[in-house]
């Protein structure tokens, strides 16, 4: 009995300081790491999308936030939007930018991957990124990936990395996806108005 | 278990090399496979180690005798849990990069082996001072060899060390070595080399 009693005397102690520890530790850290995913995405959307004085943010549903970037004269310069899919390895996500209108990309970003180091993990390269800013996307989006050589119409397909034509291909089949989901819920978004 | 009691100075110096946590007891191989592809994660990695080592030998030591015996291993487990969550939240607060980089291995040091081990076998039997010793020498063993491993991986796979280029442009990079199979690899020929090397020194 006397054992017992001191176990859960002991075990409740540790764990009361333990949690009131990092309760305190929480509120110092907290501001820091908001404050820190935040300049993530903005480094993310002024990258995927042409100059841009503020963005305002339009939750479309519950996983997607369209950002809206505008000049100083209100000018809608474009959208840009978080894209999830998997890769060669599961949880690619991408920042893509796209034109009010949906007609072509802005840019891409990589925001988080895990793909093979050396071979997938080139999407994030600036020449395999670059290849993606104006794009045609429109309704029923159609992106050829071409192996070993530039594509024939710079503006309907892209080049594979070589070595990682599934990563490549990944991310254009994600973006596609993608595009015609946000593309829809804004549609529906802009009719209910 | 009476058994005469070490020096100080060989309660730090034993981790460096004599009962180095990698080399010779083998202890918490899971990230050292699986962050060192950089020498700046096997740095980060070594050091977020060795402060949650170093503050749970300490606590456990002085609450050594309060802790009933059924009850030990959960008390650990929470000590060592609550630093290993203020380490995580510091790296993610203040070096964004590196936990990102390192990942689930940060939250994985509660489970890691070496320091649960530690204060099974030592703190929990030592007075702080000792365990203050042993947990900063165990700490730096544990850290120099996840550098080095590092360092070796990063100057072969990427040609640079610390993210600063050393091979020439011409330097073909071996990619293998920042892969899974490059641990491997290098782990196993560095503990074949310190065997081989404390084989000579007991002839």
């Amino acid at each position: 009995m006397k054992t017992s009693a001191k176990m859960i005397i002991v075990l409740t102690v540790i764990a009361t300081l333990s949690g009131g520890i990092l309760s305190f530790w929480n509120g110092i850290t907290a501001p820091k790491i908001k404050e820190n995913r935040l300049k993530v995405l903005k480094k993310a959307i002024s990258t995927v999308l042409p100059k841009y004085d503020n963005y305002e943010e339009l939750k479309l549903s519950e996983e997607i936030t369209l950002y809206i970037g505008k000049t100083l004269k209100e000018e809608t310069v474009g959208f840009a939007f978080k894209a999830k899919g998997n890769g060669f390895s599961p949880d690619l996500t991408l920042m893509v930018g796209i034109l009010p209108d949906f007609s072509a990309l802005t840019g891409i970003e990589i925001l988080e991957q895990t793909e093979t180091p050396g071979l997938g993990n080139k999407i994030e390269d600036d020449e395999f990124r670059e290849q993606f800013v104006g794009l045609l996307m429109g309704i029923e989006p159609n992106i050829a990936v071409v192996k070993n050589r530039k594509p024939k119409n710079p503006q309907k397909g892209i080049q594979a990395l070589s070595g990682a034509t599934i990563s490549s291909k990944a991310v254009v089949f994600i973006i596609i996806e993608q595009v015609k989901i946000v593309q829809n819920l804004y549609n529906q978004k802009m009719a209910g108005i | 278990m009476a058994k005469k009691s070490n020096s100080l100075t060989y309660e730090v110096v034993k981790g460096l090399w004599n009962e180095n946590p990698v080399l010779i007891q083998l202890l918490g191989l899971c990230p050292t496979l699986a962050v060192t592809n950089s020498a700046v994660n096997g740095v980060a990695m070594g050091l977020a180690t060795t402060f949650v080592l170093l503050c749970s030998s300490i606590l456990i030591s002085v609450i050594r005798k309060i802790i009933p015996a059924q009850v030990r291993i959960a008390s650990y487990i929470v000590v060592i849990a609550t630093f290993v969550t203020v380490v995580d939240k510091f790296l993610a607060a203040y070096t964004p990069d590196i936990s990102k980089a390192l990942g689930a291995f940060i939250p994985l040091i509660v489970v890691n082996c070496l320091i649960l081990g530690r204060q099974e076998a030592f703190a929990s039997k030592n007075n702080v001072g000792r365990s203050i010793l042993d947990g900063i020498g165990m700490g730096i063993g544990f850290t120099w060899v996840l550098t080095l491993l590092g360092m070796i991986r990063e100057l072969l796979g990427e040609g640079s060390i610390f993210a600063i280029s050393i091979m020439p442009e011409s330097f073909n990079t071996w990619l293998v070595m920042i892969l899974p199979p490059g641990a491997f690899l290098t782990l196993g020929i560095f503990i074949g080399l310190s065997n081989w090397i404390n084989e000579r020194r007991v002839n």
